[in-house]
């Protein structure tokens, strides 16, 4: 069942939650959907506030995910938590780099960096 | 020097299509040399252009089609994207790096086109885009 896949490898370390991409491409928007629903889950279902997304797995990413990384932003800020964005490959933090939205996210090197202080 | 790679496909409003095609023209472009930074590049631009085209130009109708054409040589790869909706005009599309348009979920396709090929232009109508990539030095 296509939209009962796993998108998300999810870490509890103390109260922050760790949500590792699980596919190398995140690409067409029925996948991008189910990845953004998922995402979403993590603020509006379960409630958690402080939440990194390690990018460590993704090669690939399009506008469409860009979207959805910016919906979520918004819902954890929404819900007064945080959101911090962590091990993006130079290719991709270019993708970042040329939309400017490595302004609008907090994007750290890797998952210690990202939590340090948080 | 060998000869051109050419591709010419007919595909219907449907995104899974889009990335079969997609695939196809990244394994002629490596059988021609282009490195992994032109592939990545070439990558994200098709996938931004093929989804507008099945999206905002054809509105999902499945009644409509895209048509995809590729010729690649030893210097460069040109991928030419035709939809069967109204077309559009790239100057109307607002900057999304503009502080005001920073954190809205959309628009950043074209950009993304236009920052990892070597030149994308579109027809008069808005409904063809043209997309060159030169071949990087290794």
């Amino acid at each position: 069942m296509a939209a009962g896949q796993r998108k998300l490898d999810i870490d509890q370390i103390g109260d922050v939650t760790v949500a590792r991409f699980v596919d190398k491409k995140i690409l067409d928007e029925n996948n991008i959907q189910i990845i953004g629903n998922q995402l979403f889950g993590l603020v509006e279902e379960d409630g958690r506030k402080r939440i990194i997304l390690d990018f460590t797995n993704v090669e690939y990413l399009s506008s469409a995910a860009l979207g959805k990384l910016i919906t979520m932003d918004k819902k954890v800020k929404a819900a007064g938590g945080k959101l911090r964005l962590c091990s993006i490959r130079p290719d991709i933090y270019e993708v970042f780099a040329i939309t400017r939205l490595n302004k609008l996210f907090d994007i750290q090197d890797d998952q210690d960096a990202a939590m340090a202080g948080f | 020097m060998s000869e051109a790679s050419h591709l010419d496909v007919v595909i219907p409003s449907d995104t899974s299509r889009g990335s079969e095609v997609q695939e196809q023209i990244l394994a002629l472009m490596e059988g021609k040399g282009f490195t992994d930074r032109d592939l990545f590049g070439v990558k994200l631009a098709l996938e931004e252009a093929i989804v507008n085209a099945i999206k905002h130009g054809n509105q999902l109708d499945p009644g409509k089609t895209v048509q995809i054409t590729c010729d690649i040589t030893d210097q460069r790869a040109i991928i030419i994207i035709e939809d069967q909706g109204e077309g559009f005009d790239p100057s109307d599309v607002p900057d999304p790096t503009d502080e005001e348009n920073l954190d809205k979920a959309s628009g950043r396709g074209l950009m993304l086109m236009r920052a990892f090929m070597t030149s994308v232009t579109h027809n008069e109508n808005g409904n063809r885009v043209r997309m060159e990539k030169e071949k990087s030095a290794e």
